[in-house]
């Protein structure tokens, strides 16, 4: 899809930074001024059908493509060449990705039809409930859909240019938007999707990602905590 | 020796006539919020029966309580921190709003607004989690109310374990008893071992265990980690929560609402002081039927001046000490042996203790057969209530601790029924038991008679070590926090401390729904 330059410059030079923005300070605002409402607003207790499937096929889906996400974009070039060429590069981003991806939009498709189909969940939905889990199936549908349209050119030079991408925004390389002009839409829309996901987090339940990771925190400490009254914590 | 101080209640199941108050007052103050309707902090139960939630007592199929590997390391039977974590997306053990009941109203609108019929207007149940109108109630918070149900349902009851329950269902056998229960408060409990946040503690001054509720995330293993499914999921608010021993009226003094307005006197609060260093090894002892005994040498003996100093040295008021002295829950726990945890097996050492209920003498003995022990008491066997059943609810099954309260409790009705009708009781029948003429005055101040300054002997709490009053004076609204929090504003996003709420936000009661 090709877009005006100034569009495309918007879209994917000052768009990105924006979500980012939003993302981390609002979440940091959210955490810090309503910690009561940072939670991940489980309906397991008033519906326990389809949850167990989906919930963790969603999950474990997503987490599998996330953390690939990482590895796969935010390794160094060098280094990523040092292991294997561009062509493997793209193939284990296609074969993992596809396979976790698909796991999680199946996971993803239960999760909507138990949110919509069931009078106790739909009711007691919030709208950004609904919506958010829609756009995470959109996007997933996006991302898997990248699968076919990138095995139609296995030498792996539209990947990395992909991967320069999003480098280049972390690394606010100067025009950089103009790397996705004239990319194909399906990459353009995953790209704008997941940022726009970034951009409505911290209002809705999504921050609880953050505290999924805080929670690493359990494995280390011990089983019993004890605090005084002032609020120190101990054991 | 760390020493730490409790406030600990204990239950006189003798006494209890099943009347909910305390159940009602509960829910009248803690719990009558929306999301908490299914909730009941606290409940009585008729036992036998599943109780609620539905067989909350078979830890096969929900999870709770600690499992002792073979090395002798306890674990949260719902597993490690790996499989907890891992179980997250999804908690398998976590009961569903109807293993508690679907919480209903009535439609009493119906009642002034129905047009003329043939047929009285009736007021249908409305279910509070759908908005829809239920076809039938199917469960509620107390469904098995004295004996209600088949006996079929009933006998599911865990604690018929090795009972030969099939003669309890025939009419002329069949027994009953009332369970209040409430958070036990524990000393080794698994709801805090379980919850990833870490939002869950106990408080060290007083032993309360409560929910941080700007630090709960809802991830919900707390409510599958506790084995008395005592840490409900507030499923509006999306944290859980759990009866907080009603620690404001604690703080200064007074008796939780349960026990403060229990009309049949059962409830008893008092300091137990404990060695915390010794929870871990009593928790972990081999043998479920030894931790009740391993529980009760956990605790210490506020008389000992030994004791007083370490005590005193670990930063208990003197003035704890001095309450503990005085504590009824250490007299009937630790003095007269007649108090027992609730399911020492589940190895949290549960802080809420329990006198077991006298029962009526089995029809089979008022026929002339009772099998009198050399005392001149009815042997404890034939008593209506097997003692078997008694023991697989307080001791893990062992019997001889329950006999003995059963015993002592007998003797001490015998010893002052005979002083009432002026008949010269035999000391023999106290020694017997081994009680003496004082301690069997003394049981029966606190059973019987049980004063509202014997039944509650609660030290205040020291706020001055809790915060400095003195940071405090004349700053209110003009302190570098927001509201009245925070002199000490360290480095947050707006000042003070991150991840805490600044202002106590009254949010009004929304009735719209």
């Amino acid at each position: 899809m090709t877009l005006s330059v100034p569009l495309n410059f918007f879209l994917f030079g000052i768009y990105p930074y924006i979500c980012l923005a939003v993302l981390l300070l609002g979440s940091l605002v959210r955490f810090d001024r309503e910690p009561y409402s940072w939670k991940s607003d489980s309906s397991q207790t008033l519906q326990k059908r389809e949850l167990k499937l989906g919930s963790n096929l969603f999950h474990y889906g997503v987490l599998i493509v996330i953390l690939g996400h990482f590895v796969g974009f935010l390794m160094p070039e060098p280094l990523v060449m040092w292991l294997m060429s561009p062509t493997q590069h793209q193939l284990l981003a296609m074969v993992i990705g596809g396979i976790a991806g698909t796991v999680a939009l199946i996971g993803a498709s239960i999760l909507i039809h138990r949110r919509l189909a069931y009078r106790r969940i739909r009711g007691n939905s919030r709208k950004w409930d609904i919506t958010i889990i829609v756009m995470l199936w959109l996007q997933l549908a996006l991302g898997v859909a990248t699968v076919p349209l990138s095995a139609q050119h296995m030498d792996g030079a539209m990947f990395e240019r992909l991967v320069a991408y999003v480098q280049g925004v972390l690394l606010f390389r100067p025009g950089n938007a103009a790397l996705l002009q004239g990319t194909p839409w399906v990459y353009q829309l995953h790209i704008l999707l997941g940022f726009t996901i970034f951009l409505v987090s911290p209002f809705t339940r999504m921050v609880h990602i953050w505290s999924g990771v805080g929670s690493l925190a359990y494995l280390v400490r011990p089983y019993q905590l004890v605090r005084k009254r002032g609020g120190s914590v101990n054991t | 020796m760390k020493i730490r101080a409790q406030i600990a209640m204990v239950l006189n199941l003798d006494k209890c006539i099943g009347c909910h108050t305390c159940s009602v007052t509960c829910k009248n103050v803690w719990t009558s919020r929306k999301g908490m309707e299914y909730a009941w902090f606290n409940n009585v139960e008729t036992k036998p029966g599943i109780g609620y939630p539905k067989d909350w007592e078979n830890q096969e199929r929900w999870k709770g309580g600690w499992e002792r590997k073979a090395n002798g390391k306890l674990v949260p039977k719902q597993g490690g921190r790996w499989a907890v974590l891992a179980k997250i997306f999804a908690n398998p053990h976590l009961p569903e709003i109807d293993d508690y009941y679907e919480p209903f109203t009535f439609d009493y609108e119906n009642l002034q607004t129905a047009p003329e019929l043939p047929t009285a207007p009736v007021a249908r149940p409305i279910s509070l989690v759908s908005g829809r109108t239920m076809d039938k109630v199917e469960w509620g918070p107390n469904w098995e109310e004295i004996l209600g149900g088949e006996f079929d349902k009933r006998s599911k009851d865990y604690n018929f374990e090795a009972v030969q329950k099939d003669i309890y269902g025939q009419f002329e056998n069949t027994f009953m008893m009332y369970l209040p229960r409430l958070c036990e408060h524990c000393l080794n409990p698994t709801c805090v071992a379980s919850c990833p946040s870490g939002s869950i503690y106990k408080r060290e001054e007083d032993g309360i265990v409560l929910i941080d509720q700007d630090k709960c995330r809802g991830w919900r293993m707390c409510v599958s980690g506790c084995p008395y499914k005592k840490i409900y999921y507030n499923w509006v608010s999306g944290k859980a929560e759990k009866c907080t021993f009603c620690y404001p009226r604690i703080e200064v003094g007074l008796p939780t609402v349960c026990s403060e307005t229990c009309v049949g006197r059962i409830r008893y609060l008092g300091v137990l002081l404990y060695d915390a260093d010794r929870i871990s090894e009593a928790a972990g002892t081999e043998n479920p039927q030894d931790l009740y005994a391993a529980q009760l040498d956990v605790f210490l003996d506020p008389f000992d001046p030994e004791i007083q100093r370490q005590a005193l040295a670990d930063g208990i008021p003197a003035a704890w000490i001095e309450s503990a002295q005085k504590s009824p829950a250490y007299k009937m726990a630790v003095d007269w042996k007649i108090a027992f945890p609730l399911h020492p097996e589940y190895r949290t050492l549960p802080m809420v203790w329990y006198v077991p209920p006298l029962s009526p003498i089995s029809a089979h003995a008022n026929s002339g057969n009772i099998d009198n022990a050399a005392n001149g008491l009815p042997d404890v066997g034939s008593l209506r209530i097997p003692v078997r059943y008694l023991a697989n609810l307080l001791t893990a099954g062992n019997e001889p601790p329950i006999v003995g309260a059963l015993e002592r409790m007998l003797a001490m009705r015998a010893w002052f029924r005979a002083k009432q009708l002026g008949e010269t009781p035999d000391p023999a029948l106290l020694s017997s038991v081994g009680l003496d003429e004082a301690t069997a005055n003394d049981m029966h101040r606190y059973l019987a008679i049980a004063n509202y300054e014997d039944r509650f002997v609660i030290p205040t709490a020291h706020r001055e070590e809790a915060e400095n009053a003195y940071q405090l004076r004349g700053g209110c609204g003009f302190t570098f926090g927001n509201g009245c929090d925070g002199i000490d504003a360290k480095a947050g996003l707006f000042g003070g401390k991150m991840g805490r709420r600044k202002v106590i936000p009254i949010r009004e009661l929304d009735d719209s729904q």
